[in-house]
């Protein structure tokens, strides 16, 4: 399992290179570093390695995650080179930072053991708490950095809580061993109340509703790129480790939960995209939309036991690419306007007619129209959770994705239909153009010969 | 391999067009329209030889789930298609003279929407099916949105967008619809679909996941309310690709995805859809009475016509799907002259308002005749092309139901009232300060009216083109549907 050890040493790379003067080095060299390591993780396909007794299981699964993870992380890294170019004597902290929380989400993706499973985690929530307050001069930073912190922390607790109770019912930590245990014996008192709790820590991560509220006031305060690792890496990470966690052990004791899942993907779905409706800021829009998105990934989770894995990931994908696109955007059009609002993409359509072609079509994918990667998503969860029975969730998801066309379609017709008083005077970076060109294309591409990625697992 | 081509001609010249510059882009748009009329025409050898089997192209496209790439051209499917191929060149050509800022979007917009309605017509996997369908809602999402011309702005986000809300509404749950048939069928491939056995209360519940689809975009009564305020904002070319070949997709789809599929669904509801059919054409009609903006009255009076065809439909005898045929091809070419006319009106005269017009007749008699002649057209005067369709759609009716009929037939006449008073008060009379100055038609113009009134003779008097090449497909479609 080498794809973990590349990572974490080329953080420590990135810190090295602070000492050795190549300070103007450690954004291209981290980001084209992380995409070798994807592409070395790739390698291992269908090898099945597991490393030091269990911890680290490479399945394809956990492979096809990291290289997910690896890539986002990369895009992300090439874009603060400029994002923090008042700050570049601290780009090595940032940069070494940002390499760690992909670590910890490989580490999240990959884990045969609950120890390994809550390191991966810390070091993910650790490293974004700092990001989170990452604008120091700021006050909402600082406030998103204390809220994140807090109920962060307090999610971790439960998790550890929970991991404790499941280990106190079985003597182990190892995945293979809990479940062998959990499958031969009765679900006792112990059992649910662990699952219980590691739920609810993994629902608070991937801001599931009713454990949403930090998202928005987190997302809005953080720095965009910040808010752009937090929604796509956390996130898929968060969601792969549940998958992986829950399929791996706790399928004998789903029964109990199954309605805790439903409700909780309704409730999620239901007010993620109410939510979104309301908001003038383009930051707290994404927040809740992606929010959204985690009620439809849950769709994932619900139907399990009918091996979703596959379905989790196309969306994984598409979601991740088009929230790139939209927060590189974001970025270039805040950084150039001094609003986040919507409103500051007034007129992007006459002034910049590439870039509103690119957010058209993320937005597009988000909304989950064919033939684009984000459609496809939704058909497979769609798809998946109508094989297992949930006609009623997938009604009210389809009733959703409709009402998300609203607020989606409000960006795109504030950039074409009205006009922008002379804003938008820049120049796009090539970096940016670059990462907004793949994003975009991935995200047709996807669409377009959808079998690449649908027949994984 | 010509089918393929002629599919993708109009993506192909999206980009050309596009690429091509403002300057060029209706001369390239049109080019590739006149193109792909030229392909769909050539595609009709093999059925006009006897042939009755379907031309077909099938390559697999995702394999998990089981999508196929499939296309299919059977007769059926070629009168759709050569009804989209042939009003496209007309359409672009219609707006030749009109200054379009930003035109080589534009342009590529209305073939990238010829090529999602293509699609529709054309696709044999109801994967592919729903991809198209959808695709064409994009482009003239946007075209309606960018390049409307009358009111505030605001109201025009509103109406576009309530109807693009409404028909993405409508289509998912024709996803879901799809999603569930598919778990039992293994495969989207519509020789899959046709006959599959599904419950009684399957069938009744999944014939509303597809019906909503199909009523929101035709439209049926009560799902109408998007219409009339998209056509009026949408700008004359939107307007044209929307009533002229877009609503054919929900009635086409009526035919070819619903009755053969769910028959014993269709079965169960189709008292109830026919008399919302029936409902809409008087109400429709009524409305219409009333009208003063031309394109309102122009879209009630296209929403009773359609009301008629899936009364028809729904009948679910040859008559009414033959009458239905026809009458959508008619309908098709007959409301394009009509908002062309509109169109042609407000660009002289900066109004949509009849009573603010009259006495155009007399300063532009060329444009007057041709109008004349879509006018009775539309009303179905026997010769014109309407005349037969709606006569089939009648009988259909009445051999369902004597009552509706005759309900039907009196809205016909009232089509004739307030068509010909809408072109007395327009047309007739004094001329005022708006009309006294009235350009007559350009050379465009008449060339796109000059073809209009062919068709509408041609196949007034000679209808038995279309019926004789859709007949083998109706029958298949026919003896699905009363399982």
């Amino acid at each position: 399992m080498k794809t973990l050890l590349y990572t974490s040493l080329l953080g420590i790379a990135c810190m090295l290179a602070e000492m050795l003067n190549l300070r103007r080095l450690i954004t291209p060299l981290a980001s084209v570093g992380l995409l070798v390591i994807a592409v070395l993780a790739l390698t291992q396909w269908d090898s099945n390695e597991i490393a030091h007794n269990n911890m680290l299981i490479a399945d394809n699964f956990s492979l096809a995650f990291s290289a997910l993870i690896l890539v986002a992380a990369s895009f992300i890294i090439a874009l603060s080179g400029h994002f923090y170019k008042n700050e570049q004597n601290k780009i090595s902290d940032y940069t070494a930072i940002t390499v760690f929380v992909a670590a910890g989400a490989v580490a999240m993706v990959s884990f045969g053991n609950l120890a390994m499973f809550l390191l991966g985690l810390e070091v993910l929530s650790v490293s974004l708490y700092v990001l989170a307050g990452g604008k120091r001069k700021q006050i909402k930073s600082g406030e998103a950095a204390m809220k994140y912190f807090l109920m962060g922390s307090f999610a971790s607790g439960m998790l550890l809580f929970g991991i404790a109770l499941i280990y106190g019912e079985t003597a182990s930590f190892d995945l293979q061993v809990i479940a062998s245990h959990i499958e031969s014996y009765q679900p006792s008192v112990l059992t649910n109340a662990g699952v219980a709790l590691i739920l609810v820590a993994l629902l608070f991560k991937v801001s599931a509703a009713p454990f949403h509220f930090w998202a928005p006031d987190v997302y809005e305060g953080a720095p965009t790129l910040t808010t752009a690792l937090m929604a796509t890496i956390s996130k898929v990470a968060a969601f792969a480790a549940f998958y992986r966690l829950f399929s791996a052990c706790f399928i004998p004791v789903y029964p109990v939960f199954a309605w805790v899942f439903t409700v909780v993907a309704i409730l999620t779905l239901v007010i993620g995209n109410l939510s979104a409706l309301q908001q003038d800021s383009f930051k707290r829009m994404l927040a809740f939309s992606g929010i959204s998105h985690a009620g439809y990934m849950l769709l994932a989770i619900l139907s399990l036991y009918g091996k979703t894995d596959n379905a989790l990931f196309f969306y994984a994908f598409a979601y991740t690419f088009a929230s790139i696109a939209a927060f590189s955007i974001a970025i270039v059009v805040s950084e150039n306007t001094g609003s986040e609002k919507i409103e500051a993409f007034n007129g992007l359509g006459k002034s910049k007619p590439m870039m509103a072609a690119a957010l058209t079509i993320a937005m597009l994918s988000m909304a989950g129209i064919p033939p684009l990667a984000g459609f496809f998503a939704k058909y497979f969860m769609f798809s998946e959770a109508i094989k297992n029975g949930h006609l009623l969730l997938t009604l009210v998801a389809v009733i959703a994705s409709v009402v998300s066309v609203y607020y989606y379609f409000k960006v795109i017709v504030a950039m074409y239909t009205t006009s922008s008083e002379g804003k938008h005077i820049f120049q796009l970076k090539p970096v940016y153009a670059t990462v907004l060109l793949v994003s975009v294309a991935l995200t047709i591409a996807a669409g377009l010969f959808p079998s690449v990625l649908a027949n994984l697992f | 391999m010509l089918l393929l081509i002629t599919l993708f001609l109009p993506l192909v010249f999206a980009a050309v067009t596009y690429l091509a510059g403002d300057r060029l882009a209706k001369i390239s748009a049109f080019t590739g329209s006149l193109l792909t009329l030229i392909g769909t025409v050539m595609l009709a050898q093999p059925l006009l030889s006897g042939s009755t089997n379907a031309i077909t192209f099938a390559t697999q496209w995702i394999t998990n789930p089981n999508i196929q790439f499939a296309l299919q051209v059977d007769g059926l499917g070629w009168v759709m298609l050569l009804l989209a191929t042939l009003l496209t060149p007309l359409i672009i050509l219609s707006s030749f003279n009109k200054v379009i800022d930003n035109a080589r979007s534009f342009y590529a917009l209305v073939l990238l929407m010829q090529f999602g309605m293509m699609g529709v017509f054309v696709s044999a996997d109801a994967f592919l099916y729903y991809i198209f369908w959808e695709l064409a809602l994009i482009p003239i999402y946007f075209i309606a949105l960018l390049w409307g011309e009358n009111s505030d702005k605001a109201f025009r986000n509103r109406a576009v967008f309530k109807f693009f809300v409404y028909t993405l509404a409508g289509s998912l749950f024709m996803l879901i619809g799809f999603i569930y048939i598919y778990q039992l069928a293994g495969s989207f491939h519509i020789s899959q679909l046709y006959g599959i056995p599904l419950t009684d209360v399957e069938q009744s519940f999944l014939f509303w996941a597809f019906f909503i689809a199909f009523a929101i975009k035709i439209p049926v009564f009560p799902f109408h309310t998007w219409q009339p305020e998209t056509y009026k904002e949408a700008p004359a070319v939107g307007t044209m690709l929307l009533s002229g070949i877009m609503l054919k997709m929900g009635i086409y789809s009526l035919l070819r995805w619903l009755l053969p599929v769910l028959p014993h669904g269709v079965l169960l509801w189709t008292p109830l859809i026919i008399v919302l059919a029936v409902v809409g054409v008087l109400y429709g009609s009524l409305i219409a009475f009333r009208q003063d903006h031309l394109k309102r009255l122009l879209a009630y009076s296209s929403f009773a016509h359609v009301g008629l065809i899936t009364a028809g439909i729904f009948t679910i005898t040859a008559e009414g799907f033959q009458g239905a045929v026809v009458q959508m091809f008619a309908h098709g070419v007959n409301v394009v002259g009509l908002f062309m006319a509109a169109e042609i009106i407000f660009q002289r005269t900066g109004t949509h308002s009849i009573a603010q017009l009259g006495g155009i007749r007399s300063v532009a008699p060329w444009f007057a005749t041709a109008f004349m002649i879509v006018v009775l057209a539309s009303v179905a005067l026997p010769t014109t092309n309407a005349f037969i369709g709606e006569f089939l759609l009648l009988y259909s009716v009445y051999k369902y139901n004597t009552w509706l009929a005759v309900v039907s037939g009196l809205t016909i006449v009232f089509g004739a009232v307030y068509m010909l008073r809408m072109y007395q008060y327009s047309m007739l009379g004094e001329t005022n300060e708006n009309t006294q100055v009235f350009e007559d038609l350009k050379w465009n113009e008449k060339a796109v009216f000059t073809a209009i009134i062919i068709l509408i003779f041609a196949l007034g008097i000679q209808p038995s083109f279309i019926t004789d090449i859709v007949q083998p497909s109706l029958e298949k479609i026919l003896n699905y549907s009363i399982r």
